[in-house]
């Protein structure tokens, strides 16, 4: 176990290295740059500009410089920002930099602000999803091929064949505007989070659904599930021991994306309901070619991925005992 | 059996409080974020670069500067007249190339300092530093000194490196093949230590000169000063020699060396072999003379920004710039803190000045919260110097990108003021008294790269001109009252009336259309292409991707395609790639807007000049250039706008651009604000705003004469005023 | 220990009778034989299935029918609401206006023409603002969508499927790596490959187009199924890893089966239904990535028109101040109705490829 955390680790930093090297270099060979405005900006200030991100450099020197503490400035001189102060200390030290697009603030102050709320919101949509979804996802394979089933694989279509900027522009019109039950948009109070949360979480709970389905009528045809029935034991004990353990194996599996994606994925929900999270960025950022805070959550992005994916996969010895972790 | 159930039963309560914990913590964390409403919210559009106003460029800075920092002047809301702002008055000399503004005394920092005319020397200083990369620091290069000032070059200023702190000019006449007799001084970088070093307050009430000295060493020549406050200035050349001579008549004038560092600042001479020079350049440790001069000097010692003592200012002009108060007012040029700019910078994290909780203001507002992409908290600066007449205690500024978003927001009451509106409820909201587009300072218009043939053809410009249908641009698709372009210019220039393209009209706008079209195909023929000529060419439309946009780009595409013939394609370019494309000239036709600075026709004009940074379309008219200079030039009134009318007849007569419509402002406004009224730029000062009570409102209503449609005014019934407004009404109460 | 002895085990006498004698029957039939039998005989799943080829045909045939021109301009103020076909059937307004077809395309239209000439059918859908029949463009959008949506499963079910089974099945180092690439590629982000290579095809579109074919739209293709093999491949991995512990696999290695017939032949099939699934949900979600993009100005370029696009410009108008309902309803009727029988479609084949089921009904 703690062999397989260790390995884990290694791998995890060999991944890091090579999603920040590509991610780097692909996003200085994309064309347009951080400072390219409606305005062309005049030569020298923009020269003055490049300079004080070190933009001028060459690139395999701004990769050396935003991975480490290094300097590197020409004839052993500081490396200097407007006041004398080197403006990135590194990604080694934890320092992801200055935003190039909100200047006022650092990488780091932008996913610390962010992110708690990403992750309330997530987590209500996750709830959301796993409630919703399990219900449904198991009820319509205990009575496989009823109207119940159909009913529920219905919703669950709708809820993965609308964009969620529909569901969230009908949810609006609903319970705001017919039925003033709660606040149009914004981020304050718990009350703010259940729309968007539902919203956010409709696609993963008919994923959900149709997963858990699929997996219990899986479990549901095997051996021991028959052998189960056969010795006697009550349905739903049969059920709740037996089954939705194996059922769930798909389920988990997905949770590890699925987490990730709910708390980065959220661009257009937080853009409906004016949240500040974390979703926005990763594609704003990009589009500003706002080159730090674009690595920064890209960094968190692989870091929450690979903790999610390993807890996946914990997840799985426990839910099924015939997978091993990775053998020596 | 009995422990596996256990197991699974403990690893079910584990997921439980897991996903328990999580819920709580995110309850935890949205409740921990309530505010109370703000008196007033307006949407932003977007999140804001940054506070800083020097650095910033963009229409939602404008407004968030506007709430926390005050220049010289204001813009009256309604007709855009400068009138004071920390100046309380402003004298201009008779030549227009002096101004000298006079500052109120009691203007005040959030923190209590006082706002002195070396603030603003210093900010305006500082804006055009090479360093503080501003890109608005052209705005001021009509400041004498200031152009030079913005382009040091940045070896000199970027490095640390002190080696580059010394200039050197080889004497021709007393050198020979193997040696080579030098000058040597100071470069700009350390004259700006000295300027810093010697106080304002000091320099002009008594001379405090330092003493300069010089010594040779082995391996190279020390240059210093020293000062009465201990100031201790060493720097090393990197060359060896022999020193023949210091400067006589520096001796002790360490003004003198600050005024003219170059051609009388020379400090020593210096002799050396001519390899050690050689190499001193090559190795780039030392910088040239000639280059210095003209890149450093002329810029670094002749800035004429100067304060005179704490409450005057002088600023002095290349040449009488009409609209120069109207800079003053344009929220760039506003002051910053510098005290606490400087100890940000000495604590290593140079942003820290700008944290709510640290950043220091002389405007009407204080950030007491902000969190990123969600909302700026402003309240009432208790210090400002006019905060008796301001009436809001509190302003929330939201950066809410999305329109419907915004739209919702209003009409839940949560938001008071939106900057612009849903483009497809714009035929709903139009007559509604809270939506009252007003002409604007903007011109929507498409760029013809001029070096691509057909395009270098004026013919075939024109032809592509006269055929945009822009009425039914602007009632089908833009919608709300846009003003179709015949010119550049928009329409509201004080003093100044637009030159038209040539072109055939009918007093009913769909036969005038008709007769256009029909110019356009006489046009293009030609030109040579269509039955009998040449095949017609293929045209691409480059725009960025905006719904608004993409309209208009699919109507003119048809247009060109069923009219004209032409073959049309789109080319949508997501917007950073379509800057790219646009500033490489490597498109055909490309979709651009251009919104005015300030009021003054030469903001829409100086940007085609040949080669200019924003013209991009490879259009170059030395006629043109000759005007714009002469323009600026010109003293007299009528005459410059004379200049500026030829100009844009000559713009018009060669159409490197299509104008389609000017702007309007599409603002929605709870009719309750008083305060705010629609004008020319959209700028929008927060000291006026205030809530009507019902009685003022409706005489507001009752004024009307035009139609419109009432709406549910929010609000407070009875009214918000300004605490100055309550006693006067309490006055007249009784 | 092969499946069947082990069912033989567990069922009792007259039930082994029986099952022995559908043995006996079935015996010969191939896979996908029997899928197709068993496909036919869920009802449901037959009914999607015919509603899908319809629906297909429809969209093919697009240019042929005697619809308003998607892309004609005549602008209006406002969209105008739907025509009810009792109001009015149609009329003689067409105008034959569409982005660069090809040749085929552009004979059906010559076609179109010759049959119906200039009528044309009314707007039963109504028109957005810009005077569009919305179910001309419906119908022509879900050639843009159907295909993005073909593009991307095929990319993910060949790159996806063999990746995760070959990573899943030699699991330890290998499983390792390839799991590790894996997870270099979802953390890159997708944005900067998008504008990176849409921007080198934009350079390069003459080029490319002339001697190659390849324009923005199969770059596109390209790009969506490269994203979207790799939760496939993690998908499949995971099943296979379970899978490989299992008995059918161990008696397939001691008859000396080689690798390769053990993913391709025992492994794969078995994981087909959570494939199908998986690929069922793709699907929906490969196409609302498309809009995605096509928001973000990175998708297919206006005036053709795709289901995404048309669910963008209709989200707009969900809002408290006016609706207009048939700009968002019906293309997300089209599109619910589409995934839906997708879906339906994708449970049928589901149960009828699972080896387990394989042989009972």
């Amino acid at each position: 176990m703690i062999r397989f955390l260790l390995r884990r680790l290694l791998w995890f930093g060999l991944t890091l290295l090579c999603v920040v090297s590509v991610s780097f270099f692909l996003m200085r060979s994309v064309r347009g740059g951080p400072f390219d405005n409606e305005r062309t900006l005049n030569p020298a200030i923009e020269r003055n500009m490049q300079a004080r991100y070190h933009l001028d450099w060459p690139q395999w020197k701004q990769f050396l410089q935003y991975i480490g503490p290094l300097n590197l400035a020409e004839d052993g001189a500081e490396l200097v920002g407007g006041d004398g102060t080197d403006p990135f200390g590194g990604i080694l030290t934890g320092d992801f930099g200055p935003s190039f697009k909100y200047r006022d603030f650092t990488v780091n102050d932008i996913i610390g602000q962010s992110l708690p709320i990403s992750v309330s919101l997530g987590s209500i949509a996750l709830l959301w999803a796993l409630v919703l979804g399990l219900t449904a996802g198991i009820a319509s394979a205990l009575y496989r091929n009823s109207k119940t089933d159909v009913a529920l694989r219905l919703a669950a279509t709708t809820g993965i064949a609308l964009p969620n900027f529909v569901i969230a522009g009908f949810l609006v019109i609903l319970f705001v505007f017919l039925m003033p039950l709660l606040p149009v948009a914004g981020y304050g109070t718990p009350k703010h989070l259940i729309l968007p949360g539902f919203a956010l979480g409709a696609p993963f709970a008919a994923y959900i659904a149709r997963l858990s389905r699929t997996g219990m009528l899986e479990v549901l045809s095997q051996d021991h599930i028959r052998t189960a029935h056969a010795k006697g034991l009550p349905s739903r004990l049969v059920l709740l021991r037996h089954a939705i353990k194996g059922g769930l194996l798909p389920v988990v599996s997905y949770l590890g994306p699925a987490t990730a994606g709910i708390l980065t994925g959220s661009l257009v929900i937080e853009r409906i309901f004016a949240i500040p999270g974390t979703g926005s960025h990763f594609v704003n950022s990009a589009l500003n070619r706002d080159y730090t805070l674009s690595m920064g959550v890209t960094i968190l992005y692989t870091v929450l991925v690979y903790g999610l994916n390993t807890l996946v996969d914990l997840a799985y010895t426990f839910l099924d005992p015939r997978i091993k972790l990775e053998e020596s | 059996m009995a422990s596996a159930n256990r197991s699974l039963r403990a690893r079910q309560s584990a997921a439980l409080l897991l996903l328990g914990g999580g819920l709580a913590a995110a309850i935890f964390a949205a409740s921990s974020g309530r505010l109370e409403r703000a008196d007033f919210v307006f949407k932003n559009g977007t999140e804001v670069q940054s506070l800083d106003p020097a650095t910033v460029t963009g229409v939602p800075e404008g407004r968030v500067i506007r709430m926390l920092f005050e220049g010289l002047c204001i813009t009256h809301p309604e007709t855009l007249e400068p009138i004071p702002g920390v100046a309380e008055s402003w004298e201009i000399a008779p030549d227009g190339k002096t101004y000298t503004f006079t500052l109120r005394d009691d203007a005040r920092w959030s923190n209590g300092d006082p706002v002195t005319a070396y603030d603003f020397e210093w900010s305006l200083r500082r804006m055009l530093h090479p360093v503080t990369a501003a890109e608005y620091a052209y705005q001021l290069w009509y400041i004498r000194g200031a152009r030079a000032y913005t382009h040091m070059p940045e070896d000199l200023l970027y490095t640390d490196n002190l080696l580059h702190s010394v200039w050197l000019e080889e004497q021709e006449e007393s050198s020979t093949s193997e040696t080579v007799r030098l000058r040597m001084g100071l470069t700009g970088y350390l004259l700006e230590d000295i300027d810093q070093a010697l106080t304002p307050g000091l320099r002009d009430e008594e001379e405090r000169p330092l003493n300069v000295g010089s010594a040779v060493e082995a391996g190279g020549a020390f240059v210093g000063f020293s000062g009465p406050e201990g100031i201790q200035l060493h720097y090393h050349s990197p060359i060896s020699g022999t020193v023949t001579a210091t400067n006589p008549e520096l001796a002790g004038d360490v003004k003198g060396l600050v005024e003219d560092a170059y051609e009388a600042g020379w400090i020593l001479e210096l002799e050396c072999p001519r390899a050690e020079l050689e190499r001193a350049i090559t190795a780039g440790e030392v910088i040239e003379g000639p280059e210095f001069r003209v890149e450093v000097i002329e810029g670094q010692n002749r800035l004429a920004i100067r304060a005179e003592d704490e409450r005057t200012l002088e600023i002095g002009l290349n040449e009488p710039t009409a609209f120069f108060l109207n800079l003053m007012a344009f929220y760039p040029t506003f002051p910053i803190h510098r005290s606490s700019f400087e100890a940000a910078a000495a604590s290593g994290d140079e942003n820290s000045w700008l944290e709510p909780q640290n950043l220091v203001t002389n405007g009407p507002y204080t950030v007491e919260f902000r969190r990123v992409n969600d909302r700026i908290r402003c309240r009432k600066s208790p210090t400002y110097w006019d905060a008796d007449e301001v009436a809001f205690e509190t302003v929330d500024i939201l950066a809410v990108e999305h329109t419907v978003t915004g739209m919702n927001l209003y009409l839940t009451g949560e938001c008071d003021w939106l900057e612009t509106t849903p483009p497809s409820l714009i035929p709903r909201l139009m007559g509604r008294e809270d939506f009252q587009p007003a002409a604007y300072l903007g011109t929507y218009y498409y760029r013809v790269n001029v070096n691509r043939p057909p395009f270098d053809d004026p013919r075939v410009r024109r032809a592509l001109a006269l055929s945009i249908d822009r009425n039914a641009i602007c009632k089908n698709i833009s919608r709300a009252g846009e003003i179709p372009a015949f010119s550049f210019v928009p329409p509201g220039m004080p003093g100044y009336s637009g030159v038209e393209m040539e072109r055939p009209d009918h007093e009913d706008p769909q036969e005038g259309y008709k007769l256009r079209l029909a110019e356009a195909k006489r046009l293009l023929q030609e030109a040579g292409y269509g039955p009998g000529g040449m095949e017609m060419p293929t045209i691409e439309l480059l725009y960025n991707t905006n719904e608004t946009h993409k309209d208009i780009a699919e109507v003119l595409a048809d247009t060109w395609k069923r009219e004209l013939g032409l073959n049309a394609k789109h080319l949508n370019q997501e917007w950073k790639v379509y800057l790219d494309t646009q500033r490489t000239i490597s498109y055909d036709v490309s979709r651009s807007a251009w919104i005015g600075d300030y009021l003054d026709a030469n903001t829409f004009l100086d940007m085609w000049v040949t080669d200019g940074e924003n013209n991009r379309t490879g259009w170059g008219n030395s006629r043109y250039d000759e005007l714009i200079a002469l323009a600026a030039k010109e003293a007299d009134k009528a005459k410059r706008l004379e200049h500026l009318q030829a100009a844009e007849a000559l713009l018009m007569e060669e159409l490197p651009v299509l104008p389609i419509y000017f702007y309007v402002t599409k603002n929605m406004v709870n009719p309750r604000l008083g305060g705010f009224y629609e004008n020319m730029l959209d700028e929008h000062y927060p000291k006026f705003w205030y809530w009507m009570d019902d009685e003022e409102l409706e005489a507001k209503r009752g004024a009307r004469t035009d139609e419109w449609t009432r709406v549910d005014a929010a609000g407070p019934k009875e009214g918000l005023y300004s605490p100055a407004e309550r006693r006067r009404r309490a006055e007249a109460g009784r | 220990m092969s499946q069947v002895t082990r069912e033989r085990w567990d069922l009792g006498g007259t039930q082994m009778e029986e099952l022995l004698s559908d043995v006996a029957r079935f015996k010969g039939e191939s896979l996908w034989q029997d899928a197709w039998r068993r496909l036919k005989a869920n009802r449901a799943s037959w009914y999607a299935l015919v509603f899908l080829m319809i629906f297909g045909g429809i969209s093919l045939l697009a240019p042929v029918l005697p619809l308003p021109s998607p892309t004609a301009i005549d602008l209006q103020i406002e969209p105008q609401p739907p025509v009810a076909p009792w109001q009015e059937l149609g009329n003689d307004g067409f105008r034959r206006e569409y982005w660069d077809l090809n040749a085929l395309d552009e004979s059906l239209v010559d076609l179109r023409q010759l049959i119906f000439g200039d009528w044309q059918l009314s707007n039963w859908m109504g028109t957005d603002a810009k005077g569009r029949d919305i179910l001309s463009r419906i119908i022509w959008g879900s050639r843009t969508s159907i295909l993005v949506a073909i593009a991307a499963t095929l990319c993910s079910l060949l790159i996806g499927v063999s990746y995760g089974a070959v990573s899943g099945f030699f699991g330890g180092r290998i499983d390792n790596l390839m799991m590790r690439i894996v997870d270099v590629l979802y953390s890159i982000p997708f944005i900067f490959v998008v504008i990176f290579l849409i921007t080198i095809v934009n350079e390069y579109r003459t080029e490319l187009e002339d001697s190659w074919g390849v324009n923005r739209e199969v770059v596109f293709y390209v790009v969506i199924g490269a994203i979207y093999w790799l939760t496939m491949a993690r998908v499949v991995r995971g099943q296979v890893l379970s899978l490989r512990e299992t008995e059918f696999v161990e008696a397939a290695r001691v008859i000396g089966a080689s690798s390769a017939r053990i993913v391709f032949v025992h492994l794969v099939p078995n994981v087909l239904s959570i494939v199908i699934v998986y690929l069922t949900l793709t699907i929906p979600a490969v196409m609302l990535f498309e809009a995605f993009l096509s928001f973000l100005g990175l998708g297919i370029e206006p005036p053709k028109v795709s289901w995404g696009l048309l669910a963008v410009d209709g989200s707009e108008v969900i809002n408290p101040v006016r609706i207009y309902w048939w700009l968002i309803v019906f293309p997300a009727a089209a599109m619910g109705a589409t995934l839906l029988a997708l879906n339906v479609l994708g449970d049928g084949l589901r149960d009828a490829l699972d080896p387990k089921l394989r042989g009972k009904d």
